[in-house]
């Protein structure tokens, strides 16, 4: 069945916040795709519009060929959700959960072992405890079983590794990509640039708009200015100097260092170097960096938000 | 039905899980029923009394003798002069004191006429009144008593008897109020919070995503509190009967079927109320201002409604535990049928298919 998502004109506005702004997307069928965006880009909004939690203002969107409100039982059937809280019962036990789900859905965990085996055997040990005591990795792994009892065509999943730790996110990551070559549909949403490459395509989505929809490799390489990673003594001084350089395209803060570009193709980076040093900046590392997600939805929203 | 008994096996691990809720549930209703029938008790028993006898002669000694072997009170000072009456109500020890007039006996025989005076603490009046009219109550019976070899031509004798609760035991008055309080606390406000936990942990988003339709949810949710309710309602009326002997003199049957009424009533507006608070605090504020003050002081529970300013007995004709209370009383203590509380079961299903329409109309199967 072919599971495929697509969206058209979607808008949804809360009081005076328009959260979405007819957005406009097309998933495919057995696609593992990202929703990549800040806290309050509109990631679970459009989530519960798709999982028919809340209804449009204007446009809609199909699954298949199932309109999302008028068929919304249908829906409810076809899909896997797991909303970005952890939201199962804390004081029911993990098999216990998971049983609770498979009732609801009318089927037994038995018949659906193959769909979340591989999942199973990582909390099965912890199969007694309550899922109120578990770790925040096991309790998503948990809520991705309970999400998978009924062998949805289709997978929301609203930031899934929110809270995590580093090595249950991989691990997690691990998992959707088995789960794809099951066939199923996966939309994960995520504030955390760096999962983006682990998607087939992304959607970079900032304020209820969608910036670009494309695979990370190709929103890489459209990236079109040098990149340079600016290491300093002070890089909070160093980013307010860099800010009243008259060459600046851009300069943000990437974990430990400040990423620069420069407004002319050809410059020499010794002028920067000799700006940074007047300013008092003496114990400078310049280097050339290769651009992230990060950065090309940096330089994605900017020119959205209208300043260069 | 899977589905139907899966949501089932949830709602009872929740609530056996939670020590709040079982305490509420099971805890609740004893403790209630105790403190009402043993602690908050307006009978009397035991009042101390003083005398201030000008007197002392065999017609003051005997009606003293009467007062004591009443057993509602209890003489225990004998003042010298007025003077002491002031100081011995302001030191608490006495709450009434009874004086005699000089030459009482003689006048008695005499003139036919002597005169007492009763005076009483009267900083709480409502116990003040009771005393004073239980003490006139003995006073008249001593009247009566000596006057019965001369009858006077024309002299008008009352006779009371007081039907339906012979010693006017005031724990008769409280097991109806007691089982409309809890029926209404477990039943209300134990599924409004349990449907607003579902909000605030989010869990309800997922309920809903999934193919359990509203009815099946609200269903699931209301079935273990109505089979928890009625299980409270037997321990009341069973505590009421066996340990303060509340008789249940009319139909059984009919009793239990009126506390399913009144339950089914209960958990129709805890439902109301759960579409309405967004979390557990809201339901619980709502549930405890909206339901528990006026099931307890409007409801004619405790405070009589006729003694009650016309806007609040207004009010009290929408308070369904007051009709509740009506039925109860009735069949237990009165003994009658249904062909006398079907008014006031007719009022109450009225109410609770009003509250099932409103809550299928408010509750949502979206978020918003």
């Amino acid at each position: 069945m072919n599971a495929g998502i697509s969206i058209e004109n979607l808008s949804k506005r809360y009081g005076s916040v328009q959260a979405l702004k007819h957005i406009n997307l097309d998933i495919n069928s057995g696609e593992l795709f990202g929703l990549i965006g800040p806290d309050g880009a509109g990631k679970t909004t459009l989530f519960r519009l798709l999982a028919t939690l809340l209804l449009p203002d204007k446009g809609g969107a199909r699954m298949g060929d199932i309109d999302i409100v008028g068929d919304y039982k249908q829906i409810r059937n076809l899909l896997g959700y797991m909303p970005g809280k952890f939201s199962l019962y804390q004081d029911l036990s993990v098999i216990e959960n998971l049983e609770f789900f498979a009732t609801v859905f009318d089927t037994r965990i038995e018949d659906n072992m193959d769909m979340i085996h591989d999942i199973w055997v990582q909390i099965e040990p912890f199969k007694d405890r309550l899922a109120g005591n578990l770790s925040g990795g096991m309790k998503q792994k948990l809520a991705l079983c309970c999400a998978l009892i009924h062998q949805p065509k289709v997978l929301l999943l609203d930031e899934p590794t929110t809270g995590v730790d580093a090595v249950s996110r991989s691990e997690f990551w691990q998992m959707l990509k088995s789960l794809k070559s099951k066939g199923i549909t996966i939309v994960v949403a995520t504030p955390y640039m760096d999962e983006a490459n682990l998607c087939e395509r992304v959607a970079l989505i900032k304020d209820g708009e969608i910036l670009q929809v494309n695979t990370p490799q190709e929103i890489v390489d459209q990236f079109e200015r040098k990149l340079y990673a600016i290491k300093s003594d002070d890089n909070y001084q160093c980013l307010l100097d860099l800010r009243e350089f008259e060459f600046t395209n851009s300069v943000f803060l990437f974990g430990q260092t400040l990423h620069y570009t420069d407004v002319r193709k050809e410059f020499s980076l010794e002028e920067v170097n000799s700006y940074l040093k007047s300013k008092g900046h003496l114990n400078l590392e310049i280097e050339h960096v290769k651009p992230g997600i990060e950065d090309c939805f940096m330089a994605l929203s900017t020119k959205a938000d209208g300043y260069e | 039905m899977n589905r139907f008994i899966g949501f089932l096996k949830k709602e009872f691990y929740h609530i056996f899980r939670d020590k709040r809720s079982m305490l509420i549930l099971f805890g609740m209703p004893i403790v209630q029923i105790m403190l009402f029938g043993y602690v908050i008790n307006t009978d009397l028993k035991d009042v101390k009394m003083a005398v201030l006898d000008h007197s002392k002669d065999e017609y003051t000694a005997e009606i003293i003798n009467k007062i004591t072997s009443s057993g509602y009170f209890q003489i225990n000072n004998n003042l010298k002069s007025i003077e002491q009456a002031d100081a011995i109500f302001r030191k608490g020890d006495v709450k009434l004191i009874l004086v005699f007039e000089p030459d009482f006996g003689k006048k008695l025989v005499k003139d036919s006429k002597a005169i007492v005076q009763i005076l009483t603490d009267a900083s709480d009046p409502n116990t003040a009144s009771l005393e004073v009219s239980y003490l006139q109550g003995i006073l008249q019976n001593y009247n009566v008593e000596i006057n019965q070899d001369n009858l006077l031509p024309s002299s008008i004798q009352a006779n009371s008897r007081m039907y339906f609760n012979a010693n006017l035991e005031s724990v008769f008055m409280f097991i109806p109020g007691i089982m409309a309080t809890i029926l209404m606390l477990v039943s209300a406000m134990m599924t409004s919070i349990s449907i607003a936990r579902e909000k605030e942990l989010g869990t309800m988003e997922i309920l809903l995503v999934s193919p359990l339709n509203p009815l099946q949810i609200i269903l699931g949710k209301v079935a273990p509190y109505l089979a928890l309710s009625f299980i409270n309602a037997l321990v009341i009326v069973g505590m009421g009967y066996f340990v303060f002997g509340v008789p249940v003199l009319g139909s059984f049957t009919l009793l239990m079927a009126e506390s399913v009424l009144f339950i089914f009533l209960a958990l129709s507006i805890g439902i109301f109320i759960s579409t309405v608070a967004k979390n557990q605090q809201v339901a619980m504020m709502l549930s405890m201002f909206v339901l528990m003050l006026p099931t307890i002081i409007l409801s004619g529970f405790i405070f009589p409604i006729r003694n009650m300013p016309v806007p609040l007995q207004v009010i009290s004709y929408i308070i369904p535990p007051k009709y509740f209370i009506v039925i109860l009383k009735n069949i237990m203590l009165k003994g009658v049928g249904f062909e006398y509380v079907w008014k006031e079961s007719l009022i109450l299903l009225a109410m609770t298919f009003g509250f099932i329409g409103l809550s299928l109309k408010k509750f949502k199967i979206r978020l918003q």
